[in-house]
């Protein structure tokens, strides 16, 4: 069965056509197969969210992935963020949830409060 | 009274860079924020892909924010937060601000010159005229937003989103991650409204269904809302008969466009330019009010805040340069017009007498083209040619007029998009 996609690469958008054996068609260049391909094979993706924190400022703090999570694992990364608990200060960079999900990656948060 | 040499009106990501460029060679600088922190709406767009042009590098909102606060090392610096600007006049050549705080209470404070980088605001049902009845449960794509990421409220259940604006795109991931169920995004237009990637990452991944050339045609509900009725549209945008869907929803998200922000105090008034609903500028972004500027969203609106942030560097470079040597200089304009196939070009109108540094024009093209010529004339003569592939109403696009380029000082500029075959 083929799957179809857009292809993100870059702005042109060309309407991509994979099969099962990973042979790309409607791509006007290389990075087109490479996209597609990561896409069949291994689909990633930088998770960002917010965690609670107990700031006069405000009540969330944002979050990333360090890096990007599987596609797959990112609806069972979100308990585990949302059960974190913040208290300022807070760097930007600081690491919120170490190794989530035994995936390697950190969850960091992507601001700084102060108070 | 306080006295300052620029005063920069919004702290969002065009303010923090205009103070930035406006402070250097020891000029003093107000900046003046109506929220509790700089940075605007950065930071509540807590998703990344903001930064690749600027920055060189993926960063999410209030990281893009935070670097570019960052940056604000002058001394010469000032900054008011939680200030909301009421007036704002200009008496000979002098600019008077009206400003209101806790501290301070009502406040007017005068300078050479003035920048506004007062950002956009989101279009509402009144706009739109959606019809049914008025239950809650009804919102901007951007007060979501807030209310998700910086309040911490959840807005609902059920959510329905009208309009493929990108703010709506992306909060139909951020909602979804969250828990809730998103049935599905209208747009009434043939074609999406945000980028490529967001309809790619946010709907596509998702699953979330993508209904083109449909509208809302009824809300029910009495206290909250209940359920929304899209309807097909055809050609000349009517309802067609016996299309309509039901969604059972508890909310329904509104991103159907931003506008330029520029008349929240009052006073002074600037040419205007229909098309893009904020001031009209010359290639340094000074207004039809010599010695006071506008850029970023407060100007026309951006898909990118890269492009937001260089817009307003070079603003408030200029800022700087009016209020040290340029005050007095005699300018010769001429218009800038858009031709075929160009939805609105900026700036609307170049000073010749300023011929150091080349010009970036801004536009954005009335319809999907494969390929396209565009060409920058003088009446019959061609100044510029460039040719471009896969021009889209949602991607801003830019040409630069490089500086050995002469104009002719009195024939107004054009700016012509001609298909190509094939």
């Amino acid at each position: 069965m083929k799957k179809s996609m857009i292809c993100i690469a870059c702005p042109v958008g060309c309407h991509l056509e994979v099969d099962e054996s990973l042979n790309v068609t409607g791509n006007r260049c290389k990075k087109g197969e490479s996209y597609a391909v990561e896409e069949m094979t291994n689909p990633t993706r930088i998770l960002t969210t917010t965690v609670a924190i107990d700031s006069r400022l405000q009540r969330r703090i944002s979050v990333k992935s360090a890096d990007p999570l599987p596609k797959a694992k990112l609806f069972d990364c979100m308990p585990v963020i949302n059960k974190v608990r913040l208290d300022p200060p807070v760097k930007r960079g600081d690491i919120v949830v170490r190794n989530i999900l035994d995936t390697g990656t950190d969850i960091i948060a992507t601001r700084t409060i102060e108070e | 009274m306080s006295t300052y040499d620029i005063i920069v009106i919004g702290g969002g990501a065009g303010g923090l860079a205009a103070a930035q460029a406006a402070a250097a060679n020891k000029t003093s600088v107000l900046l003046i924020e109506k929220d509790a922190r700089l940075g605007g709406i950065l930071n509540q767009c807590i998703h990344n892909g903001f930064g690749l042009h600027h920055y060189r590098e993926e960063l999410t909102g209030p990281e893009y924010a935070e670097k570019a606060i960052d940056e604000l090392t002058d001394k010469t610096l000032n900054i008011r937060l939680n200030t909301t600007v009421t007036k704002l006049n200009k008496e000979e050549d002098r600019f008077f601000v009206t400003y209101m705080n806790k501290e301070e209470g009502e406040r007017t404070v005068t300078a050479g010159a003035c920048v506004l980088t007062t950002g956009s605001y989101e279009r509402t049902r009144g706009a739109i005229a959606l019809p049914g009845t008025r239950p809650r449960g009804i919102m901007t794509a951007g007060s979501a937003q807030r209310y998700i990421n910086i309040d911490g409220y959840m807005v609902g259940k059920r959510i329905l989103i009208l309009g493929s604006g990108d703010i709506g795109l992306i909060m139909a991931r951020r909602l979804t991650l969250e828990g809730a169920e998103v049935v599905g995004v209208a747009e009434l237009l043939p074609h999406a409204s945000g980028l490529t990637r967001n309809i790619v990452q946010c709907l596509h991944d998702f699953d979330i269904p993508l209904y083109l050339s449909h509208t809302v045609t009824d809300i029910k509900g009495k206290e909250t809302l209940e359920s929304v009725t899209l309807s097909a549209i055809d050609a000349k945008g009517r309802p067609k008969k016996d299309s309509e869907k039901h969604f059972d929803v508890d909310t329904l998200l509104l991103s159907v466009g931003l506008i330029p922000d520029t008349k929240t105090f009052d006073g002074i008034t600037f040419k205007e330019d229909p098309r893009t609903g904020g001031a009209y500028v010359d290639q340094h972004f000074e207004t039809s009010v010599s010695g006071l500027f506008a850029s970023g969203n407060a100007l026309h609106i951006h898909d990118l805040v890269d492009f937001v942030t260089e817009e307003s560097l070079i603003a408030g470079k200029a800022a700087n340069r009016y209020v040290h040597r340029l005050k007095n200089k005699k300018k010769n304009h001429i218009r800038v017009n858009p031709g075929e196939g160009i939805d609105y070009v900026l700036p609307q109108r170049i000073d010749t007498t300023s011929k150091k540094h080349p010009v970036t024009f801004s536009f954005r093209v009335k319809e999907e083209n494969a390929q396209a010529t565009l060409r920058l004339c003088q009446g019959e003569r061609v100044i510029l040619e460039k040719k471009r592939r896969f021009l889209t109403p949602p991607e801003m696009e830019r040409l630069i007029l490089p500086v050995k380029k002469t104009l002719d000082v009195e024939t107004p500029l054009t700016l012509h998009l001609e298909v190509d075959e094939g």
